[in-house]
C-alpha cells in the first residue's frame, strides 16, 4: 500500500485550508523558479521519466503530449487549457483538488505553461461547481499578489497568468474541442480534427488540454523527480499515484489516493469500507467512469486497477471513478439510466450518435421491463456498433460501451427478464 | 400547491441593463484582446444572479435567477457578435434558465451513482413535502423542482444542488429537514448531511494519518 510520505494530495480532505500560506507549508510553491531554470526540455524529459498519463480518461503521456507543441513560438501565442469540466458519471476527484489543493494545480499550471511557451492558462470548470471555482479564483488572486502568477511569475523569468472559465452544464464540454468552442463563447460542440488543438486550438492558435488531475500532479513529479513518479504503479506503462473515486453500494464511500495498480478488491475494501454485505455480495463494479464497460464480480475478484489492466478485460481505467453494484442492483436499469444520460447529453452533431443514443434508452427502457424480443438483444449490440467508431468525437462510443459490458457479462439477466415478462403477460 | 401558470408566463421586460459596468469590464479583460466574444458566458451567468438579486420582473412572485431574452441582446450588443449568438449558446446549455424559477431550485441528481444510493428517496421526499412534480414550481414560488445529470460528487451520493450550493449524503429524512428549514427562507449548511468530511470515508480517514492527528481528527 501507498505511504503517506508517498502522495501528492496531502489536504484531500480539507483537513488544513486551501490557502497560500498552509499550501506552502504542505510544500507548494517551493523551489518553483529553480524547476524553470532547468529549462523546458528538461521538464518535458522528466514528466516523460514519470510515465504520467493523462488523468482525464484517455491516459495519453503527458510528456508527449506537451512535446507536440511547436519548438518555436510563431505568431500566434501558446494557450494550455485545464479540463476541470468533471461530468462523467462516478467522477468527483478534480473537485477535491480545487477546493483543497488549488495552489498545487496553479503551480503545475505555471510549470506546464512554461514548458510549453504559454503566458496564459485558462481553467475550465463546471458550472455547477460554484464553490470551487471560487476557491480557485482566490487561490489565483493569492499566487498574483505574492508575485507566484504574473509577470516574472514565482520569481521565473516567465510572464504567466491564469483565467478560470465557468461552464453552464453541458457534459460534452468535457470534451476537449467542445470545450474549445465553448471557452470561445459557443455551443460546446466538438470540432473535427485534424487539425489537433496543439495546432489550431483556442483562438486557432497552438493549445495542449490536460486535465485537472494531471496538471496537479506536475509540481511534486518535478520536485521529485520522473523516476520517484515511475517507481509506484504496475509497470513503466502504467506508473504513480492516482486519485480514486468509489460510489455506490460500498459502506463508506470516499476518494483516495493509490498506487496505480492496486487490486481493484484492495482498493475497495481498504478504503471504502468493503461491498454492502460483504465482498460475496458485489454483482458488478464500473471501474472507470461511466463510459467504462462492466466488470462482473468474477474479474473484480482479481483485476488490476490501471489502464492496461482494465483494458485486457475489455474496460479501462477512464477517470478511475468506481461504481460498485451490489447484488439487489436492477442491471439493466443501472445501464439504462446511463443511456439517458448519453442521449441527454448528445450535442447532436453526427446523425449516428444523436439518432442512435435515444434509440439505445428508447430499447433500454424496454429491456428494464423486459417488454422487448429476444432478437432485439443483437439488435441492439448492432446498433452500439453501428454508433461506435462513426462519431466525431467519444460520446458516441461511451454510449455504446456501457451496453455492450451489459450484454457480455449478463445477457442471461436480460433475458430472463423478457422471458419473466413474456410468462407474467400470458398469466395476467 | 401545484404548478403555477403565473411563473411560467413568458414574461419579458423590455430592456435590461447590467447594474455594475466595473464587473463587465473586469469580465471582458479577463479574455485576450478581440476575444470579447468569450465574454458570453460569464455575462449571461451575471445577467441571471442580478435578475435572481433584482428580483423577477412584473407582477410574479420572488423568483430564482432567469435570463431574459432582452438581457441576451444586450450580451450581443457588448461582445459584439448577432444576437442569434448569445441565443445559441442561452439555449445550448442547462444551467441558464430562459423562464422564471422558484426562489430556491432544487436539481436533485438521478445519474447511476446516486440511484443506487436511494435518489429515489430524495426525489419522493420533495415531491411528498413540496406537491410538485419534476419540472414544476410551487404556487408561492419558492421551489422549482429539477432532475439532473451527474453533479460530480458521486462519492457523497444521494445529492442535490440548491442555488449554488450542494447538498450531499442525504436520506428521505433529511432532505425533508433542508425544505423545512428553506420554507423559512433558513439556509442550512450546505455539504454532507451524514455528518462526514468533504469525501472521506464517514468512518474515518484511511490515509494521511499524520495529517489528521495534526488536525485533531480521527
Ligand atoms: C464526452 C467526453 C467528455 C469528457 N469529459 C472530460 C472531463 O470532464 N474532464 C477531463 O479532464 N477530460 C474529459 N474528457 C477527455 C478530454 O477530451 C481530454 O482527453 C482530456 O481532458 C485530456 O487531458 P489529459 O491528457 O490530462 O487526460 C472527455 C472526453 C469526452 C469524449
Ligand atoms: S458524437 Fe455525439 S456528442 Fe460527439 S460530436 Fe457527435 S453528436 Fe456531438
Ligand atoms: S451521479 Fe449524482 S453526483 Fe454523480
Amino acid at each position: 500500500m501507498l505511504q503517506d510520505k508517498d502522495r501528492i494530495y496531502t489536504n484531500l480532505y480539507g483537513f488544513e485550508p486551501f490557502n497560500l500560506e498552509y499550501a506552502k507549508k504542505r510544500g507548494d510553491w517551493d523551489g518553483t523558479a529553480a524547476l524553470i531554470k532547468k529549462g523546458r526540455d528538461w521538464i518535458i524529459d522528466e514528466m516523460k521519466k514519470s510515465g504520467l498519463r493523462g488523468r482525464g480518461g484517455a491516459g495519453f503521456p503527458t510528456g508527449l503530449k506537451w512535446s507536440f507543441m511547436p519548438k518555436e513560438l510563431g505568431d500566434k501565442p501558446h494557450y494550455l487549457v485545464i479540463n476541470a469540466d468533471e461530468s462523467e458519471p462516478g467522477t468527483c476527484k478534480d473537485r477535491e483538488i480545487m477546493r483543497h489543493d488549488p495552489h498545487k494545480l496553479i503551480e503545475g499550471a505555471l510549470l506546464a505553461g512554461f514548458a510549453m511557451q504559454a503566458h496564459h492558462a485558462f481553467i475550465y470548470i463546471r458550472g455547477e461547481f460554484v464553490h470551487e471555482g471560487s476557491e480557485v479564483v482566490r487561490a489565483i488572486e493569492e499566487a498574483r499578489e505574492a508575485g507566484l502568477l504574473g509577470k516574472n511569475a514565482a520569481g521565473s523569468g516567465w510572464d504567466f497568468d491564469v483565467t478560470l472559465h465557468r461552464g453552464a452544464g453541458a457534459y460534452i464540454c468535457g470534451e476537449e474541442t467542445a470545450l474549445l468552442e465553448s471557452l470561445e463563447g459557443k455551443k460546446g460542440q466538438p470540432r473535427n480534427k485534424p487539425p489537433f488543438p496543439a495546432m489550431a486550438g483556442l483562438y486557432s492558435a497552438p493549445t495542449t488540454i490536460n486535465n485537472v488531475e494531471t496538471i496537479a500532479s506536475v509540481p511534486e513529479i518535478l520536485k521529485r523527480g520522473g523516476d520517484w513518479f515511475a517507481s509506484f504503479g504496475k509497470d513503466d506503462k502504467n506508473t504513480g499515484t492516482k486519485l480514486f473515486c468509489i460510489s455506490g453500494h460500498v459502506n463508506s464511500p470516499c476518494v483516495v489516493e493509490e498506487e496505480m495498480g492496486i487490486p481493484m478488491k484492495e482498493l475497495i475494501e481498504k478504503h471504502a469500507g468493503g461491498v454492502r454485505g460483504g465482498w460475496d455480495n458485489l454483482k458488478a463494479v464500473i471501474p472507470g467512469g461511466s463510459s467504462c464497460p462492466l466488470l462482473p464480480k468474477e474479474v473484480c475478484d482479481t483485476v488490476l486497477m490501471d489502464f492496461d489492466s482494465l483494458r485486457e478485460v475489455q474496460s479501462g481505467l477512464g477517470t478511475a471513478g468506481l461504481i460498485v453494484m451490489d447484488q439487489s442492483t436492477d442491471i439493466i436499469y443501472a445501464i439504462a439510466r446511463l443511456s439517458q444520460f448519453y442521449m441527454h447529453e448528445s450535442c447532436g452533431q453526427c446523425t449516428p450518435c444523436r439518432e442512435g443514443t435515444g434509440w439505445l434508452w428508447r430499447v433500454m427502457t424496454r429491456m428494464v421491463k423486459g417488454d422487448a424480443s429476444i432478437d432485439e438483444i443483437d439488435m441492439l449490440l448492432d446498433v452500439t456498433k453501428e454508433i461506435e467508431g462513426h462519431t466525431i468525437c467519444a460520446l458516441g462510443d461511451a454510449s455504446a460501451w456501457p451496453i455492450q459490458g451489459l450484454i457480455r457479462h449478463f445477457r442471461h439477466e436480460v433475458e430472463d427478464r423478457i422471458l419473466d415478462y413474456r410468462k407474467a403477460k400470458k398469466a395476467a | 400547491m401545484k404548478k403555477s401558470d403565473a411563473i411560467n408566463a413568458p414574461f419579458q421586460p423590455e430592456s435590461f441593463e447590467f447594474q455594475d459596468q466595473s464587473q463587465v469590464d473586469e469580465i471582458i479583460a479577463r479574455y485576450p484582446k478581440g476575444r470579447d466574444h468569450s465574454a458570453i458566458m460569464p455575462l449571461l451567468d451575471l445577467a441571471q444572479r442580478q435578475v435572481a438579486e433584482t428580483g423577477p420582473f412584473g407582477d410574479l412572485p420572488t423568483g430564482g435567477g432567469w435570463i431574459p431574452r432582452a438581457a441576451m441582446d444586450k450580451i450581443a450588443e457588448i461582445c459584439k457578435v448577432a444576437p442569434i449568438k448569445v441565443y445559441e449558446v442561452a439555449t445550448f446549455y442547462s444551467m441558464y434558465n430562459l423562464e422564471p424559477v422558484g426562489k430556491y431550485l432544487m436539481q436533485i441528481c438521478t445519474t447511476t451513482p446516486c440511484w443506487l444510493c436511494n435518489s429515489d428517496d430524495v426525489v419522493k421526499a420533495c415531491k411528498d413535502h413540496l406537491g410538485i412534480g419534476i419540472g414544476q414550481t410551487t404556487e408561492d414560488g419558492y421551489f422549482t423542482l429539477m432532475e439532473v445529470e451527474c453533479l460530480g460528487a458521486c462519492t457523497n451520493a444521494p445529492m442535490i444542488q440548491m442555488n449554488d450550493l450542494f447538498y450531499e449524503d442525504l436520506t428521505y429524512d433529511s432532505m425533508i429537514d433542508i425544505l423545512k428549514n428553506l420554507q423559512k427562507d433558513e439556509i442550512p449548511p450546505h455539504g454532507p448531511q451524514n455528518g462526514r468530511r468533504a469525501a472521506m470515508a464517514l468512518t474515518g480517514p484511511t490515509t494521511l494519518e499524520e495529517q489528521a492527528k495534526k488536525a485533531n481528527i480521527v
